[in-house]
C-alpha cells in the first residue's frame, strides 16, 4: 500500500472518550414518501474530527440540519453536547457553531459587521471580544478587508469569514456542511489548513459532510459514509481502507464472463463489480502474487490497472455504486479508468 | 441569552442594513409624492372634500398608504433573508424565535419611521402639514400603524417561501386594504356590499386616526382607533411570532 502521510488533526488517544453526539434512529420523511434521512444512529466523540461522507443527496445537510435544529426529525433522537435537540434547542445553539453550504453573511454588512453581529446574537461578553474577533480574521488573513463590504469578496474570503464566525463563540461542536464545495483546489486547501489550525488551538469537535473522498480521507479522524439516508460504514478512514485487504484492480477482458468466472473462483478475489464501460473491478488479495495467477487463467486481458484500495472502493463495495465525481480533477477510480 | 440582546441583535442589523440600501428609501418617498402631486393634483383639480382641497384631503390617506406599503414590503424581505441565507445564520443563533420576530418588527417600525418624517417634513414644506402637534400625532399614528402592519407583513414573510406569491400578496392583502381603508375617498363613498370589508381592516382606523391627527376630521374618534389598531397588533404579534417559530429550512 502507498505510504500517506498522517494528516489527521489528532492521534488516537485510546482513552476513554466522552461523547459530543449522540444520535438514535435519526429519522427526516417528506410527505411520508420522500426518506431523505431514515433511520441513522451514531456517536461522534469529543475533541473529533469526524466525516459523514456520501454522494449528493444522500441525506448529509439534512442530518446536519437536525443536529442544529433546524429541521425537526420525524423519528428518532439526538443529543449534541448532551442536550436534546428536539427539548433544548436554545442550549444546543449556544453550544454549536455551523457553517453552511451556501454563504449566510449578510451581503450588505462589512466582515467586521458580521463578527460584531454574531457576537451579539450569542451574547457574546465585551470583554475581550473585539480582540477575539481581530485574532480571528488575522488567523484568516482578512483583517485588511474587515471593512469592505461582503459583496465585494471573493468566494473563498467568504468562506473563510464564515469560518471563523462559525468558530467566534468558542462553540464546544462546529458543523461544517460541504465546507469546500464549489471552491477552486487551491482555496480548498487554504480552508483545510485554516479549520484544522482552528480545530486544534479551540480544542473543537468537528463534524463535518463531504462528497469528496479525499477530503474525508485526509482530515477526518472517523468517517461515517451514508448513502440513501443509511449509514452503510463507520470507522477510522484507513481501518475501513484496510478492511478491503487488498488492492483494487482493474481489467478490461475479451470476454468480460469469463473473466467473471475465473475471479469468482478465485479466493483472493472479492467484491467483483461491473463497472459502466464494460471493466471488471475487484478486491485482490496478495496481488503481487495471486495477479499472475489470475492473469494467467483469464485468457485475453486487454488492460489491467492495479492500484492501492481508496474510500471510494470501501463505498463501492457497500453500495455498489461509485461516489459520483462532478468536478473535472475526479477522484481516483476515475483516473485510472481514463488511463488508457 | 437575554430575549432582548437577541432581538435588539435583529434589529441593529435591519437598521445597518436599511441606511445601506438607499434605493429602498428613495423609492419609499418618491412613490407616495407621486400619488400626492400626479394623482391627488390631476383628480383634484375638479374636486374638493369637506370643504378642502383634494389633496389635502388625500394627503393623510397617502402617508398611511406609506406605512401600509412599507410594512408589508418589509415583512416581505423575509423572503430574501431565506434567498441570501442569511436567514440560517439568525434561526441557528441561540435566540428565541419570538425575539427574533420583535427584532424584525422593531426593525421595520424604525424603516417605516424614517420614511414617515421624511414624508412629513415634506408634507410641511408643500403645506399639508401645518402645526407641530399634527406632525408628532401623525407620526405617533404611523408608529402604532406600522406595529400592526409590519407585523402582519411578517406574518406573510414567514409563510412565503419564494418570491412568486409576491403578486398575490400585492393583489389579495395590499391593494383591497388600502382602497377599502378610505384613503382616497371618504369610506361612505363606497358601494354598502363592502361595508364590512372597511370595518374588518384595520387600515380603516389608522387612516381614521391620520386624518384626525393632520386635519382634525375621524369618523370612529381617538379611542376606537387606537383600541382597534392595538388589539389588530395583539393578534399580528402573537400570530408572527408563532410563524417565526415554525419556520424550517426547506
Amino acid at each position: 500500500m502507498k505510504s500517506k502521510p498522517n494528516l489527521s488533526m489528532r492521534g488516537n488517544t485510546g482513552a476513554k472518550q466522552e461523547t459530543a453526539i449522540e444520535i438514535r434512529g435519526l429519522k427526516k420523511h417528506y410527505d411520508g414518501k420522500v426518506k431523505a434521512v431514515d433511520g441513522i444512529s451514531l456517536e461522534v466523540y469529543e475533541g473529533e474530527v469526524f466525516a459523514i461522507l456520501g454522494p449528493n443527496g444522500a441525506g448529509k445537510t439534512t442530518t446536519i440540519s437536525m443536529l442544529c435544529g433546524l429541521i425537526a426529525p420525524t423519528a428518532g433522537s439526538a443529543k449534541v453536547a448532551g442536550l436534546d435537540v428536539s427539548k433544548e434547542p436554545l442550549k444546543v445553539r449556544q453550544a454549536i457553531g455551523v457553517v453552511f453550504q451556501a454563504p449566510s453573511v449578510d451581503d450588505l454588512l462589512t466582515g467586521i459587521e458580521n463578527m460584531e453581529l454574531h457576537a451579539l446574537l450569542y451574547g457574546m461578553e465585551q470583554e475581550g471580544k473585539k480582540e477575539r474577533i481581530d485574532f480571528l480574521l488575522k488567523l484568516v488573513e482578512l483583517d485588511d478587508r474587515k471593512d469592505s463590504k461582503i459583496r465585494e469578496y471573493s468566494g473563498g474570503m467568504r468562506k473563510r469569514l464564515e469560518l471563523v464566525r462559525g468558530i467566534l463563540h468558542k462553540p464546544r461542536i462546529l458543523f461544517l456542511d460541504e465546507p469546500t464545495v464549489g471552491l477552486d483546489p487551491q482555496t480548498r486547501t487554504h480552508i483545510w489548513e485554516y479549520i484544522r489550525k482552528l480545530a486544534k488551538t479551540e480544542n473543537t469537535t468537528v463534524v463535518f459532510s463531504t462528497h469528496y473522498l479525499e477530503e474525508a480521507e485526509q482530515f477526518a479522524d472517523r468517517i461515517a459514509i451514508i448513502d440513501h439516508g443509511r449509514i452503510v460504514a463507520t470507522g477510522v478512514p484507513k481501518a475501513l481502507i484496510e478492511s478491503l485487504e487488498g488492492d483494487t484492480v482493474i481489467l478490461r477482458a475479451k470476454s468480460v464472463a469469463a473473466a467473471k468466472a475465473v475471479l469468482e473462483k478465485s479466493k483472493q478475489a472479492s467484491n467483483i463489480k461491473h463497472l459502466d464501460d464494460g471493466k471488471i473491478q475487484f478486491t485482490l488479495k496478495d496481488s503481487q502474487l495471486s495477479l499472475p495467477v489470475i492473469l494467467n487463467s483469464i485468457k485475453g486481458v486487454d488492460s489491467i490497472e492495479i492500484r492501492p484500495a481508496t474510500l471510494n472502493d470501501v463505498f463501492i463495495k457497500f453500495t455498489g455504486r461509485q461516489i459520483r465525481q462532478e468536478e473535472g480533477e475526479g477522484g481516483w477510480a476515475e483516473r485510472a479508468m481514463n488511463n488508457r | 441569552m437575554g430575549f432582548l440582546q437577541g432581538a435588539y441583535a435583529i434589529w441593529y442589523r435591519e437598521l445597518l442594513v436599511f441606511f445601506r440600501e438607499k434605493e429602498r428609501v428613495i423609492s419609499a418617498i418618491v412613490t407616495p409624492l407621486l400619488w400626492i402631486v400626479a394623482f391627488g393634483g390631476g383628480l383634484g383639480a375638479s374636486i374638493s372634500i369637506e370643504g378642502m382641497s383634494y389633496q389635502q384631503y388625500i394627503f393623510p390617506g397617502i402617508i398611511s398608504m406609506s406605512v401600509l406599503f412599507g410594512s408589508i414590503f418589509f415583512g416581505l424581505y423575509v423572503i430574501w433573508d431565506r434567498k441570501l441565507d442569511f436567514l440560517k445564520e439568525v434561526l441557528v443563533a441561540p435566540v428565541p424565535r419570538s425575539a427574533v420576530f420583535l427584532g424584525k418588527m422593531l426593525g421595520g417600525m424604525s424603516d417605516v419611521f424614517v420614511q414617515i418624517c421624511a414624508l412629513l417634513a415634506i408634507g410641511a414644506a408643500l403645506g399639508f402639514v401645518t402645526s407641530l402637534t399634527g406632525a408628532l400625532l401623525a407620526l405617533f399614528t404611523a408608529v402604532v400603524m406600522s406595529m400592526c402592519m409590519v407585523s402582519l407583513g411578517l406574518i406573510i414573510g414567514s409563510k412565503m417561501t419564494s418570491p412568486e406569491g409576491f403578486n398575490l400578496v400585492m393583489s389579495f392583502v395590499m391593494w383591497p386594504m388600502f382602497l377599502t381603508s378610505g384613503a382616497l375617498f371618504p369610506i361612505e363613498n363606497l358601494p354598502s356590499y363592502l361595508e364590512i370589508v372597511v370595518k374588518i381592516n384595520p387600515m380603516t382606523y389608522g387612516v381614521d386616526l391620520m386624518r384626525l391627527a393632520l386635519l382634525g376630521i375621524t369618523n370612529f374618534g381617538a379611542a376606537t382607533d387606537l383600541t382597534i389598531l392595538l388589539v389588530a397588533s395583539a393578534a399580528f404579534m402573537f400570530l408572527g411570532s408563532k410563524g417565526f417559530e415554525q419556520m424550517q429550512l426547506s
